[in-house]
């Protein structure tokens, strides 16, 4: 144990007894994410099979048994190979499943099994802190998986384009759009039971009538506007329109806008719920 | 010239809701001290540690942390205190030292700062052997070790502790006051709550008792002890489901009686004198002890009930 030094100076050191600098916003942060990306390592195998063979077989199933099906009656969906339809739709409902995970048990965990959030906000740091390091850290894992997924997938012949490139920035803000409201409902729930509804009743149908698998004109009239106000549907028509190289930029444009404005909105509510649950 | 005092409240108040936890409750505690908060579960008193750590906001009244203001100085007052909560709060799936690494980075301590005092404080934990180990198997006893490891990295000048050894057994409590001890003798200021009269008397140099929110005596254990108790306590066990019947057969032996679902405690400066006063009055217990006085008794004087409730 150290004492104060005498010093002119307001603080003293970090490890010593006295005022102590504050923390730069980059060390606060990167000690969350720091800790986060020593919890990744050490679930990385459970991690690569939950978030990557899961939209392989998507990609085999829908991609190419579906998809040769398809070519073969119709010789495409509008010229266009039913693989090459599909894959980047995939790309961006995978990040729409990696968020449901990531968002939902994990900081559940750390609010209210582990308490790992409350050892956190005993230091220096604040729920905000914690928020922008978590999601950071889950938009860290959202650009691996999606870049291993997009690797893989070229592998199959699934992008048309270089253009397809362009499907990982896509990708990473349509699984933002997810995970911070997510994040946010979780911050709101006393238990896990609410998660299961979050799974069946929204990221199944949602996966299902987006536009992922054909597109939502051949939906029910009535059906449409629901896909218009979901993440994902946005998610998927940008990341095709970019990798098929068919961009319509006012279309673009208003896709990504709803994107950010979901991520946006929800940021502000999702700390909103998070202070009240942590700062009792 | 005057000791330091780190931590002062005056009418400090936390309200969830209807729910008053805890009712305008005045302390202040110096530099080096050691002191505890004595009483039952639902008394105040982790509400109470919880603004005192700087992270539950105060409802009213007034709370200085190292002579400033937690509503505004929350992280600077945070960054020079270590707190040991109820629950471990470990990661389980991360070894013992990565546990240390990790929460001395949320301090802003080097990765090289980091590293060392690691080393010095699970030794000082003694979890050495134990520092690649998951954190998952470690007993009861080690992770509460490791948890106060951890709340040390940051070298703080004021040590929170909240029920430090509910839940272990004997040995690993023993373990831990010990290490308690020493930090003490090192000049760490240490705050804790506690159901236990044995790891208040212990422990603490000066410590409130706290019911229903409320602070309802304060002073050292050996003053709170002659103040509202006396020097030796009878306990006598009698083979009957109602106490109260024999507690009016001995009345006026010893200075006061107290009557539990389960015994009789009288109270008295000379415990066998009074056992004796039972002998002749020709009742005959099932059992008789005689031992001292404690926090507990106490505890029971000033609220009617016992700690451990």
């Amino acid at each position: 144990m150290t004492g104060a030094p005498m010093s002119t100076e307001v603080f003293t050191a970090r490890g010593d007894h006295g005022p102590r600098p504050p923390l730069a916003a980059r060390e606060r942060i990167g000690a969350v994410t720091g800790y986060l990306l020593l919890v990744y390592r050490r679930t990385l195998r459970g991690t690569i099979i939950s978030t990557f063979v899961s939209p392989l077989f998507f990609l085999l199933a829908m991609g190419i048994g579906l998809g040769s099906l398809i070519d073969e009656r119709t010789g495409g969906l509008g010229g266009v190979p039913y693989l090459q339809f599909v894959v980047p739709a995939i790309v961006a409902m995978q990040t729409m499943w990696l968020a449901m995970f990531e968002a939902t048990y994990p900081v559940m965990d750390y609010i209210k099994w582990s308490k790992l959030y409350d050892s956190m906000l005993a230091t220096p740091l604040r729920v905000r802190d914690i928020l922008v390091g978590h999601i950071g850290s889950i938009a860290g894992r959202l650009v691996v998986a999606t870049a291993v997924f997009m690797l893989v997938a070229s592998l199959f012949g699934g992008f048309a384009t270089w253009g397809a490139l362009w499907c990982l920035p896509i990708a990473v803000l349509t699984g933002l759009a997810f995970t911070v409201p997510i994040f946010g409902f979780t911050a709101t729930q006393d238990n896990e039971d609410g998660f299961t509804i979050l799974f069946r009743l929204i990221a199944t149908p949602l996966m299902l009538f987006s536009g992922t698998f054909f597109p939502i004109d051949q939906l029910p009239a009535w059906m449409q506007p629901l896909a218009w106000v979901t993440p994902l549907w946005h998610g998927v028509e940008s990341s095709r329109m970019v990798a098929l190289g068919t961009v319509d930029p006012p279309w673009l444009a208003l896709h990504l806008g709803v994107l950010l404005a979901f991520v946006l909105v929800a940021w502000v509510l999702c700390e909103r719920a998070l202070t009240r649950r942590l700062v009792k | 010239m005057a000791e330091e005092i780190l931590l002062s409240a005056r009418g400090l108040t936390k309200r969830f809701g209807d729910l008053t936890a805890v009712d305008g409750v005045d302390f202040a505690v110096h530099k080096g001290e050691s002191f505890g908060f004595l009483g039952p579960n639902g008394a105040g008193k982790s509400s109470t540690m919880r603004m005192v750590g700087a992270v539950s906001p105060v409802t009213a009244g007034e709370l200085r942390i190292f002579g400033q203001d937690p509503a505004t100085h929350g992280p600077q007052i945070r960054a020079r205190l270590g707190v040991v909560p109820q629950q471990d709060q470990l990661d389980q799936e991360l070894t013992v030292e990565e546990n240390m690494w990790v929460y001395g980075r949320y301090f802003g301590l080097s990765r090289a700062q980091v590293r060392e005092r690691a080393v010095e404080l699970l030794a000082f934990a003694q979890l050495t052997e134990r520092a690649k180990d998951r954190v998952e198997p470690l007993s009861g006893g080690m992770k509460r070790r490791l948890t106060i490891a951890r709340a040390l990295i940051s070298t703080p000048e004021m040590l929170l502790l909240d029920e430090p050894t509910t839940g272990l057994d004997p040995q690993a409590r023993h373990l831990l006051w010990d290490r308690l001890f020493r930090l003490k003798r090192q000049g760490v200021t240490l705050i804790l709550t506690t159901h236990y009269m044995d790891e208040a008397e212990q422990l603490c140099d000066r410590l409130v008792v706290m019911d229903h929110g409320r602070i309802v005596a304060e002073g050292s254990p050996q003053a709170l002890i002659r103040q509202h108790s006396t020097r030796e306590v009878l306990e006598l066990r009698f083979d009957a489901d109602d106490h109260a019947e024999f507690g009016t057969k001995i009345a006026g032996i010893g200075q006061r009686i107290e009557v539990l679902p389960d015994r009789l405690l009288v109270y008295a400066e000379d415990g066998d004198e009074a056992a004796a006063g039972v002998h002749d009055r020709g009742i005959q217990p099932l059992s008789s002890l005689v031992r001292r006085s404690t926090l507990e008794d106490v505890f029971l004087h000033l609220t009617g009930r016992t700690l451990v409730d």
